[in-house]
């Protein structure tokens, strides 16, 4: 429910300048949340257990978005 | 009006004794795109939209003070116990000389709350797309914050909160499509 990987990230190879003063980040990740995708809610839709969406924050398991680090090692 | 319950909408839990993460989370205290802006920002609005969306801006708003309080309980607890030396190696000493350890309205840096941060137009669509743009800030804040912070605890709230904001954006574009329809004209999409 928390740690799988989510459909929700992008990512970006920065420009890297011959000059450039720090090692680079190779990577930058961005979000792209769940409420881009969904339009208007349909019926029906998939609902967590109660105790999950007091967890989680939503109800809906498709606008649930884990979220942590993205540069952690 | 409104009713209380005293309790928060969602545990808040810090666990290590941290009192810069408490100067991070005042930005979403007193930032601009925090708690307090969204609350003031949306219940202020709900006079001039259209009817059917007043109560989504009185629930999402009323939320947005229930949130606010969750921020002001993990600022509380990360600053009660700090002496004046810690305040100060926590960046706070500012924040100390004027405030004690108070709460107070400020962003990260301690720049003080504006009404200069939220937006009425008075034009709906104008309004509802101010609105979801907050949510995104928000939610990009507190990306930024657990990102700044090693505290599992203090991060599943901060969790919650976020997951809150993609809820929230979702709801006001909703709003969009709900006031964009034509109500004569029956649709099937
Ligand atoms: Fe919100």
């Amino acid at each position: 429910m928390t740690h799988e990987k989510t459909p929700f990230r992008r990512s970006f190879t920065p420009f890297r300048g011959l000059y450039d003063p720090c090692p680079p980040l190779l990577k930058k990740t961005y979000v792209v949340p769940p409420n881009l995708f969904i339009g208007f809610q349909p019926p029906d839709f998939p609902q967590f257990s109660a105790i999950d969406a007091l967890k989680t924050g939503t109800l809906w398991t498709p606008f649930y978005d884990y979220y942590d680090n993205p540069y952690k090692k | 009006m409104w009713t209380y319950e005293k309790k928060l909408m969602y545990p808040v839990k810090v666990s290590t004794c941290n009192p810069t993460l408490a100067k991070y989370l005042m930005e979403q205290y007193g930032g601009a795109d925090g708690e307090l802006a969204a609350a003031l920002r949306y219940l202020n609005q709900r006079y001039t939209i259209p009817d059917k969306v007043i109560g989504l801006l009185t629930d999402i708003g009323t939320e947005e003070f229930a949130h606010l309080e969750m921020i002001a309980t993990m600022i509380y607890k990360l600053t009660k116990d700090a002496t004046p030396e810690q305040l100060r190696k926590a960046g706070l000493a500012e924040h100390y000389v004027s405030h004690d350890s108070a709460l107070f309205y400020n962003n990260a840096a301690g720049v003080p709350f504006t009404a200069a941060y939220i937006q009425a137009k008075g034009d709906p669509i104008a309004d509802l797309y101010e609105d979801i743009a907050a949510e995104e800030k928000a939610r990009a804040t507190y990306q930024w914050i657990i990102d700044q912070s090693d505290d599992p605890d203090l991060n599943d709230g901060l969790r919650f909160l976020r997951e809150r904001e993609i809820v929230h954006s979702q709801r006001f574009r909703e709003a969009v499509e709900i006031i964009s329809e034509d109500r004569d004209q029956k649709k099937v999409f």
